[in-house]
Order: structure tokens, then sequence, then C-alpha cells
């Protein structure tokens, strides 16, 4: 119904590669997630499945079809973008219709999908209303009704929460969540920031640079992470790393550590140094702490904690998950 | 309002300025248009004079439109601005919408060639212009003045509205292309309502030129059949003797046509104007 393949997709402007050759096979029902940092190429990878841009080699396989020569229309997709794009001389009825009537179906059917979509939306009073006359949060919503009501094997969301302010952006987030499950349909969804990766994920496409890092559910990237970058982009506070030998680990060229396994003590520690700021949240508190050799270590401790900054601690570390990476950042993983 | 930006002194001190340059520009206009009302001695007599019962007169006007066919001028002369305006803001937006939204080989290039125009004035080639037309047997008709003033038009127009297009979200456009658009219906539908006021403003520039103009009509059209009305209003002007009333009659008529497009235009000019400026 929804699938989706990438069979070795490359994509260079003139002499820059942005996309270095990407395999992927996404199932139908799948919410995945591109996430990485700017100038990885998730967005543009974005825009060669939905056909904004041409692929320089490889195929894009929607549904079993080779889409590589297809205009955008064709291809079964919609697509919300993090600028909302709404038509500005369309009311919000006219935004969400105009790709069924440019498909020539029949008016009845048009106006059920609409009303539909309006329904799951709320969106049912601003009908009439124009893009200017509503706020972000509704326009954004609009934009995903507008990409609802084409009933597409595959919706495209380029950071569509970008725009929002905070509490805006749980809300919408949550909304998108549900739309998935509602729908069942195979989303495909760009993101930087790692929480929106995190909770709506079913499974996580790490990008770097033009190449994936890593593919995997959300718990997987997060307890088993491949490589150094997939550990240090997943998790915040940022994983810890540091030398190997520094915590008695001879086999492995650089140690990673979650700042949720650490804790303070006064002794006993194999790391040690001066607290240099604290960060209260209430739920948890966020320790910065200066080790002589180490850098700067973070350690998240749950609950609230009070702390001297200044103050000499000890760093005890849960051995056990302990990340160990080899010289080219790879995982040693251990053998049980 | 009266914060420190907006004290009165200022605010009284950038009218001042403002209306006495309005007074100043106005001036000249004011004069014609007066002078245009009265006896062609009283025009000399004194010419800062308002008519008054004695020195009103309507002569200037019956002699423009009697002598010569003005109807004619008149109707020359809207035609030849309103195609070219017509030619020049539709050329100019697909140009610059090209420029703007496509990446091609030699795109800036070629945007520095579409407007290196406004640094060269057309006038220079006037020769060359010359023997073309005549080599293409178009001396004496409206199409050449439209041709000419199509060309001369074009280079600020592509290159204020590619400025402006650039501005305008790909969103917009890549959206319009999902839902199936064409090309043509994403320029015309989504990006040519946006950039309106920006077309406002070159369609005031191209417009009032072409209007004024006195040299190509006088080169490539000086026929009874293709004057213009600034051509038409010359006829008055001779070496020995000019009548005065008939030439200003006739510049106060043709100020008519250029005023109404203006005030067609002057709401979203003023928004063009300001865009940058104010967001």
């Amino acid at each position: 119904m929804g699938t989706l393949s990438l069979r070795n997709v490359r994509k260079s402007f003139g002499n820059v590669d942005v996309i270095k050759g990407v395999d992927l096979d996404v199932e139908d029902g799948e919410f995945i997630i591109f996430v990485g940092p700017s100038g990885c190429g998730k967005s543009t990878l974005l825009r060669m499945i939905a056909g904004l841009e041409d692929t320089s080699s490889g195929t894009i396989e929607i549904d079993g079809a080779v889409v590589n020569a297809k205009p955008p229309n064709e291809r079964g997709i919609a697509m919300v973008f993090q600028t909302y794009a709404l038509y500005p001389h369309l009311t919000v009825r006219g935004n969400m219709s105009l790709g069924l009537k440019q498909a020539g179906r029949p008016k009845s059917v048009i106006e059920e999908r609409v009303a539909v979509a309006a329904r799951m939306l709320s969106l049912e009073e601003y009908l009439e209303r124009r893009p200017a006359e509503l706020s972000g949060g509704q326009r954004q919503r609009v934009a995903i009704g507008r990409a609802v009501v084409r009933q597409p094997k595959l919706f495209l969301f380029d950071e569509p929460l970008s725009n929002l302010d905070a509490a805006l952006r749980v809300n919408t987030r949550l909304e998108i969540a549900a739309l998935h499950r509602q729908l069942g349909s195979t989303m495909v969804y760009v993101t930087h920031d790692q929480v929106e990766a995190m909770t709506l994920a079913d499974r996580i496409v790490v990008l770097n640079a033009g190449v994936i890092e890593q593919v995997g559910s959300p718990m997987e990237l997060y307890n088993d992470p491949a490589n150094k970058f997939v550990a240090g982009f997943i998790g915040s506070p940022q994983m810890n790393f540091v030398d190997a030998g520094l915590v008695g680990i001879k086999d492995a060229e650089t140690a990673g550590l979650r700042p949720e396994h650490i804790t303070l003590a006064s002794s006993g520690g194999r790391l040690g140094g001066e607290i240099s700021h604290i960060e209260h949240l209430g739920g948890e508190t966020n320790i910065y702490v200066n080790c002589a050799d180490a850098g700067l270590v973070g350690v998240r401790m749950f609950g609230e904690h009070a702390f001297e900054v200044g103050s000499r601690h000890e760093l005890v570390i849960d051995d056990s998950r302990i990340f160990r990476f080899d010289a080219e950042g790879k995982r040693i993983r251990l053998s049980k | 309002m009266s914060t420190a930006r907006h004290s009165a002194g200022r605010s009284i001190a950038a009218h001042a300025i403002l209306i006495t340059y309005t007074v100043i520009a106005l001036f000249p206009v004011f004069v014609i248009v007066i002078n245009s009302f009265k006896a062609r001695k009283a025009i000399f007599r004194s010419p800062l004079e308002l008519p008054n019962s004695e020195t009103f007169s309507l002569v200037g006007y019956e002699t423009a439109l009697k002598q010569g066919d003005f109807l004619l001028y008149f109707q020359n002369s809207l035609i030849v601005t309103v195609v070219s305006l017509t030619l020049v803001l539709l050329f100019g937006a697909m140009a610059a919408f090209a420029l703007s939204e496509y990446r091609f080989r030699g795109n800036s290039l070629m945007g520095l060639y579409l407007a290196l125009g406004i640094m060269i004035p057309i006038r220079l080639g006037t020769v060359a212009i010359l023997q073309l037309m005549v080599a293409t047997g178009l001396v004496n008709t409206l199409t050449a003045l439209i041709l000419v003033y199509t060309a001369q038009g074009l280079p600020l127009a592509i290159f204020i509205l590619s400025e402006f297009m650039r501005n305008i979200s790909d969103d917009l456009k890549n959206a319009g292309r999902i839902d199936g658009l064409s090309e043509y219906r994403i320029f015309a539908r989504l990006v040519l309502p946006l950039v309106r006021p920006a077309m406002a403003t070159v369609a005031v520039f191209t417009m009032i030129p072409i209007w004024n103009d006195l040299w190509f009509p006088l080169i490539l059209a000086p026929a009874e059949q293709t004057k213009t009305i600034t051509l038409g209003s010359q006829v008055f002007i001779g070496q020995f003797v000019t009548n005065w009333n008939a030439v200003l009659a006739a510049l106060s008529l043709a100020i008519l046509p250029v005023l109404v497009l203006y005030l067609i235009f002057s709401r979203q000019l003023i928004r063009g104007i300001t865009a940058g400026a104010v967001k």
C-alpha cells in the first residue's frame, strides 16, 4: 500500500556530493524519521523522494514502482512544509481542495474528504478563512489537512514543527502521532530535533554528511548505537566521550558515558573534578564537572540535588553501561 | 505618541521639507496648467497670475483640438504606452521567474546580461535601431516604437522583479508542484499576486518615460498617422513663431492619462517601495 525503497540514491550539485549512496526500505504504515545535524542532506533526501529534486543516480520506488521520472503530483505523496506554504489567495477550504481539483476528482468526493479532514483536525470553523487570518498552529493544521485530503501513499513532513513555539510544538507533535495511529499510513518525517525523533518514530534514520549512520528504533539507537556519531547525537544531554584509559578500559580508544549513568560521590570514582555549572530542571539536575584530563563531563541526576559550584566530587560510573569505540569511532560490542 | 522619536519639532521639520519639495516639483506643472487657460497676451504679461474673467480663454484648447489630429495623437500615445507596458510586465516577470526559480548553467551571467541595459542608454543605439527599422520596413509604424520601448523597459523590470521573486518561499512553489499545478499556473497564480507591489513600481517607472519620450517618435515614427502626443505638441513650436496657448493646452491634456494610470498603480506602488523597509 505505501512502501518506499531507496536503492543507492545519490545526489550531487556540481562537484559537491550531498547524498552519497543511501539504501533504505520503509514498510507500509511505518513512521520513519530522518534526523541529523543541519547540512547532512536529510531535507534534500526528502525532496528527492517528493520529486522536487532530481536524483543524480539510484532508484526511488514508491509502492513497488520506480518513480524517478515522475513529477511530484503523480507519485502519490503529500508534503507538509516547515513554512506551512499555504496558498495566500485561497481559503482554508480552497487550500485543502486544490490538489484534488487539479487531479480532476468529482466535487462530491472533494467536499466529503475536506469535511472529514477538517473534522479530524478541528478546522471546521475556519474553512472559509484565509491563511492570513489564522494563527501559526492553525496554519500548520491546515497544511496537514491539505496533505490528508489527498489520501497519499506516503506522507512527507519537512521539519513541520520548527516554526511553532515550544508549547504548540508539543501539542502538534501529539496530533501528528494521533494522526498516524488513526490513518495508519506511511510517514517520512525530517527533523533536526532528536526529541521529536525519539517520541514519534517507529524507526529513526540517522544521517550525517549524506550517509546513513544507522537505522533503528529509538531504543535501539539509544541502547546500541553503531558508532560515536549516533551515540553522541541520540540522548540529551549529550553522551560524554573520554579517553578509554582513564576509565580503566584497555581494548578501546574512546569510552562513551551517558550522563544518566554517572552519579556523584565523595569517593570511590575513577574520575573526579570540580563542579563548573549546575542546571536545575526540577525533575532532573544536570551537573557539569570539570575533570582534569577527561575534560568537561556532564552528569544527569533525577530529582532535585543541592551541590555547590566549585566543590570537588568523584564520578561513579556504571561499568556495565560504558560504550567502547575504536580509533575510527566505530563501536566495539562486547561478545556476550 | 510623543516619544523621543516623534517629537512635534521633528514632525514639523519633516513636513516643512516635504511640502517645500512638493511645491517645487508641482510648480512647473501648475504654471503650465494655469497658463493654458489664459489668452496669449496674459501669458506673457503676468505668467504667474491665475486666469480671471478678463484673461480667461480657451483658445489654446480650441487650436490644439482643431489643428492636427489631436485625438489620433492621443490614441497613438495610449496604444504605444499600454502595449509596451503590458509586454514589459509580461516578459519581464517571466524572465525574472526563470532567473530566480531555475538552476541552469549561466544563470547569473544571464541575469547580469539582462540587467546591463539599465546602465547603457538605449539611445546610444539610435542609428543602428533606425537602420534596423528601415531594413524591416517598420519606420513610421507604432510597432517600431513598441518594440524599442519594450526593449528599453525590460532590463529594469527583470532586475527589480527577479529580486522580489527570489524572496518568495520555495515551499509555496513546491506545494503547488505537489498539488499538480503547472509551472505556468505556479507563476500566474502563486508568484504574480505576491509580487504585485513590485509590478506596480515597475509599471510606473516604465510608463512615464515612454509617455514623455520625444526622441524615438521623432526619429522612428514622425508620420502624421503615427505621431504621439509629445511629438504632436511640437507642431505648435515653430522656428520663428510658437503658439504658446496651444502648446500649453496640449501639454496639460497630455498630463491627464498618465495621472489616471498613476492613480491606478499608486496604492500598490507605495507598498512596493516600502516593502523592504517596513516588514
